[in-house]
C-alpha cells in the first residue's frame, strides 16, 4: 500500500481508460464531451507508456508517448472541425438528434 | 517513499474523480475544465515519477492548447446552457447499461493484466537502453529521437501539417457582401488608368464625365 510500485500507476490508468469508454456510452449531451473522452483515453495510454518506461529504464516508451501526443492534438484539432462545421449546418449538437446516416 | 505515496495518492484521486467529473458534469465548460485538471495532476504525476519532459510538454500540449481549443468551441457553439439530466432523455434507450457493462468489462480486463503483472514480475527481461543517472531526462530523450527515430518525428510533424490543413479546409467557407483587400489589383494597377490630366480653363472649371 505504501510501497509505489508499477501496479499503482497500471491501476490508475485502467480506472481512467474506464471512465474514458464510459463517458463515451453513457453520453446525452454534446459530442464535444465525447471529444473529451477521447482524450481521457488516450491520456490513459500516455500513464501506461511513461510508468512502464520509467519502471523498465526504457527511454523508448516516452518516445512513444510523445508521438501518441502529437495525434491526440490532430485529432482535437480534427474533430472540432468537423463539429464546428456540423454545427454551422444543423444548428445543434446533441447526439440524439444528430442521426442522418441512420446508423 | 511514504512521501511518494502521500504524493501518488493525492494526484491520482484528484486525477480519478476529475475524470468522474468530465463525464457526468452537466454543463460542457465545467467539463473543460475539469479536463484541465484532470491533465495538470497528471503532468504532476510524470514530474514526480521522474519524466519531467513529458511532464512539462503535457502541461503545454494539453493544458495550452487542447483544452483552450475546447473551451473556443464550446464557448463559440452555445451548447453550455443545454440542460439535460445524466440518464434522462427525451426517447427511451438501451445503450446506458450496455455501456455501463461494456465499461465495467474493459475495467475487469485492465484488473487482470495488471494483477498478472504483479504476481510474474519478470514477465519482460528486454533492456534497450537504461538510465544513465548523469544525464537529464530531456537529454536522455533527445539522444533516441533524433537518432533512432528520427524518421517517427518526422512523420509526426507531418501529421500536425496535414491536421492544420484539414481543419482549415473543414472550417473555410466563403462569406458573400463582406469586402477584403485584392492585393493583386492593387498592385497592378497602373498610372495611365487611374489618372488623367486635364487643361482647364480659365473660369470655367472642370465637368467630370462621370
Amino acid at each position: 500500500m505504501i510501497e509505489i510500485g508499477l501496479g499503482h500507476y497500471l491501476t490508475l490508468g485502467a480506472i481512467i481508460f474506464s471512465l474514458g469508454t464510459i463517458g463515451i456510452f453513457l453520453n446525452r449531451k454534446n459530442i464535444i464531451v465525447i471529444l473529451m473522452s477521447i482524450e481521457l483515453i488516450l491520456l490513459a495510454v500516455n500513464i501506461n507508456l511513461v510508468s512502464f518506461s520509467i519502471y523498465l529504464g526504457d527511454i523508448v516508451g516516452q518516445i512513444f508517448t510523445m508521438l501518441i501526443l502529437t495525434v491526440a492534438a490532430a485529432e482535437a484539432a480534427i474533430g472540432l472541425a468537423i463539429i464546428v462545421s456540423y454545427y454551422r449546418n444543423k444548428g445543434s449538437v446533441r447526439v440524439e438528434e444528430i442521426n442522418e446516416m441512420k446508423g | 517513499m511514504i512521501a511518494h505515496a502521500i504524493f501518488f495518492y493525492f494526484f491520482s484521486i484528484i486525477a480519478i474523480l476529475s475524470a468522474i467529473m468530465v463525464i457526468a458534469s452537466r454543463n460542457t465548460v465545467h467539463s473543460v475544465l475539469f479536463l484541465i485538471l484532470d491533465f495538470i495532476s497528471i503532468s504532476c504525476l510524470f514530474i514526480m515519477i521522474g519524466a519531467e519532459f513529458l511532464g512539462m510538454m503535457m502541461l503545454i500540449v494539453y493544458v495550452g492548447a487542447v483544452a483552450v481549443l475546447f473551451v473556443f468551441v464550446v464557448m463559440l457553439m452555445n451548447v453550455s446552457e443545454q440542460k439535460l439530466s445524466w440518464f434522462r432523455g427525451s426517447k427511451k434507450s438501451t445503450h446506458i447499461p450496455i455501456g455501463l457493462i461494456v465499461g465495467f468489462v474493459i475495467l475487469l480486463e485492465l484488473i487482470v493484466i495488471t494483477g498478472g503483472w504483479k504476481y510474474k514480475d519478470t514477465f519482460s527481461e528486454t533492456k534497450f537502453l537504461t538510465f544513465d543517472k548523469d544525464f537529464t531526462n530531456t537529454h536522455l530523450i533527445g539522444n533516441v529521437m533524433y537518432t533512432e527515430y528520427i524518421h517517427l518525428f518526422q512523420i509526426s510533424g507531418i501529421i500536425l501539417l496535414l491536421s492544420m490543413v484539414g481543419a482549415i479546409v473543414l472550417t473555410y467557407r466563403k462569406r458573400e457582401g463582406i469586402k477584403k483587400q485584392d492585393y493583386f489589383r492593387q498592385v497592378s494597377r497602373e498610372y495611365e488608368d487611374s489618372v488623367k490630366l486635364v487643361e482647364v480653363e480659365f473660369n470655367k472649371g472642370v465637368k467630370l464625365d462621370d
